[in-house]
């Protein structure tokens, strides 16, 4: 089973690379030459006047870092955006564990229909999905507040109910992905230790703790590292929901944040420096995931 | 029978269980039918302080705006030619690089595979400026390249990540048989590797169209200055107006950008569910 490839009995030379070489080429110079760029430009004074040529750039060393971090708002908007992302991610992974374990115990049908509707959420697109929740939660003419009976409360205005919204969207369309591969986990569990575990006379929770979620373990960190990374960079949600970073700014997210300072200020020295941090934060993020997956002791 | 295998369930449980289950189907469907509704039902309806959740008189009003006033048969041509050429490039791409990292063993393999693993990490949103330079100065701006590149980029390494395990599964007597037959290593990469790994294709496409064809922030930060080149997802913003929103207009834009996923998903749903079931259980 293990036997090594013939191909690989002979001496390989450069055929690997060759076949590497578009996929070399591509990432190289749209994925590792801008984070270089990225970099740089961090490091630069870097405004509209030295874009246009008008005048030379210069090296500001940690110029642009130390402006960012003596600025309040950035502070403000970094906390928001960690504590709005936890909270995505969790929500997200609570719905979809719940959902996935509700599959579990249903006929062929009732999880058919469920299924379907989840993979309708998934595929809509974030931008539609965003102009869809904000129609719903209109004050005038959405749906929402006639049932609920509120009137009409504006859900955009506050920060906190902004932000809620904008949880419920990235919640619907994001628990699917982890509905369906928590599901698929849960399938893939043996039914004999599951027996096993029955005949031994073990409860119910007493299973799902000591047997079903430590299977799960692998693809509940896969769903969480995913989730994490996708809620810590949102842009589309929020810039469509809130108009661009809500009333007087306040539900300005990192990304949201950089491509103000960028492009609507042309200040891309500190828009770079703000995409350097979060660069980095994701980095940490990979790097945990990295080390879980070889502890695991996958082959790469 | 029970999924969990032998754990079973009282029948009034199971029941329950269903009732929940159709009842958040309903819920999570939900806004699905009011965007498709919405864009239907006719302008004054839509106005109406007392939305109803169906409509007598359903017209093509709102969709007649947005394909003859705002020309969206373009910006959907646009979408399409991004989201498909990234589609198909990324799949041979990635499968000629997975070949390469599960067919030879060479220097720097796992310290490739490594890159490949960190690179699905990479906040692509934080790159929009540097990119934004590099299009201009490649005279990329305001065309669709200027989104063709880099979702390839973006694609490419998660999609190299999900073909390897398909590539893998593919035993190794088969190519030992097709050169017993005479096959050449091209011959064999394009007439039974690439259709045995089509499964996988399958669903990495899902994500690869889906991330491209939702593109956002590099829409709105590259296609800066020329109309023709927009894509649907920021040509669906002309629609928000400072004194009033054209909800049926948005609503209707918004089913014509949701409609062609919906109908990749079903079509690839099957490919989707396994490919994933295949990635979790390796």
């Amino acid at each position: 089973m293990r036997a090594a490839p013939l191909t690989t009995l002979r001496r390989p030379g450069w055929t690997p690379w060759l076949y590497l070489l578009p996929a070399l080429v591509v990432l190289g110079g749209l994925l590792v030459y801008p984070i270089y760029q990225l970099g740089l430009i961090s490091f630069l004074e870097y405004t509209q006047a030295q874009v246009s040529g008008g005048e030379p750039t210069s090296f500001q060393g940690f110029g642009n870092y130390a402006a960012l971090f003596s600025d309040g708002e950035f502070w403000r908007v970094l906390l928001a955006t960690v504590l709005f992302a936890t909270a995505c991610v969790l929500s997200t992974l609570l719905v979809g564990c719940a959902l996935a374990v509700l599959l579990t115990r249903v006929r062929a049908l009732p999880r058919l229909v469920l299924m379907l509707a989840a993979l309708g959420a998934w595929a809509t697109p974030a931008i539609t999905g965003s102009t869809v929740w904000v129609f719903l939660f209109d004050p005038d003419f959405g749906p929402v507040n006639k049932v609920l009976g509120l009137g009409d409360f504006s859900w955009t205005y506050g920060r906190y109910s902004a932000f809620a919204l904008v949880l419920f969207e990235v919640v619907w369309c994001s628990f699917p992905f982890v509905m369906v591969t928590v599901y698929a986990g849960i399938r893939a569990i043996p039914a004999e230790v599951l027996e096993a575990a029955a005949l031994d006379g073990a409860s119910q929770w007493r299973t799902w703790r000591s047997v079903t979620a430590p299977m799960l373990r692998p693809i509940l960190l896969v769903v969480t590292i995913q989730s994490v990374i996708w809620d810590f960079k949102i842009f589309t949600q929020i810039y469509v929901m809130t108009g661009g970073g809500g009333v007087a700014r306040q539900n300005l997210v990192l990304n949201v944040y950089a491509y103000q300072k960028a492009f609507a200020s042309s200040q891309y020295s500190l828009g770079s420096a703000i995409g350097v941090v979060m660069l980095l934060i994701l980095l940490a993020v990979t790097l945990v995931h990295l080390r879980t997956v070889r502890r695991q002791g996958e082959e790469l | 029978m029970s999924l969990l295998g032998t754990i079973r369930f009282r029948r009034p449980g199971r029941l329950a269980a269903e009732a929940a289950a159709l009842v958040i189907a309903a819920l999570v469907a939900f806004p699905l039918y009011w965007m498709v509704l919405s864009a239907f039902k006719p302008a004054g309806e839509i106005q109406s302080t007392e939305p109803r959740p169906w409509t007598l008189t359903p017209s093509l009003d709102a969709f007649r705006r947005v394909f003859q006033q705002e020309d969206f048969g373009r910006y959907f041509l646009n979408s399409l030619i991004v989201a498909g050429t990234v589609v198909v490039a990324s799949a041979l791409i990635a499968f000629l690089a997975a070949v390469a990292v599960t067919r030879f063993r060479f220097r720097f393999r796992t310290t490739l595979l490594i890159m490949f693993l960190v690179a699905q990490m990479v906040p692509v949103e934080a790159l929009t400026i540097p990119l934004f330079f590099l299009m201009r100065d490649f005279g990329q701006l305001n065309t669709l390249g200027s989104l063709i590149l880099p979702h390839l980029a973006f694609s490419l390494p998660f999609a190299i990540w999900m073909l390897r395990g398909f590539v893998k599964a593919v035993p190794e007597a088969l190519e030992e048989q097709a050169a017993v037959d005479g096959a050449s290593r091209a011959r064999f990469l394009w007439r039974i590797l690439f259709p045995l790994v089509f499964p996988g294709l399958a669903a990495t496409s899902v994500f690869s169209f889906i991330s491209t064809w939702n593109d956002f922030l590099f829409a709105k930060s590259f296609l800066i200055s020329d109309v023709s080149q927009s894509t649907l997802p920021l040509a669906l913003l002309v629609f928000f107006k400072p004194d009033e929103n054209d909800w049926g207009g948005i609503m209707a834009a918004s089913t014509v950008m949701t409609v062609p996923v919906l109908v990749f998903f079903v079509l690839v749903q099957r490919r989707l569910v396994s490919g994933l079931g295949g990635a979790v259980k390796d």
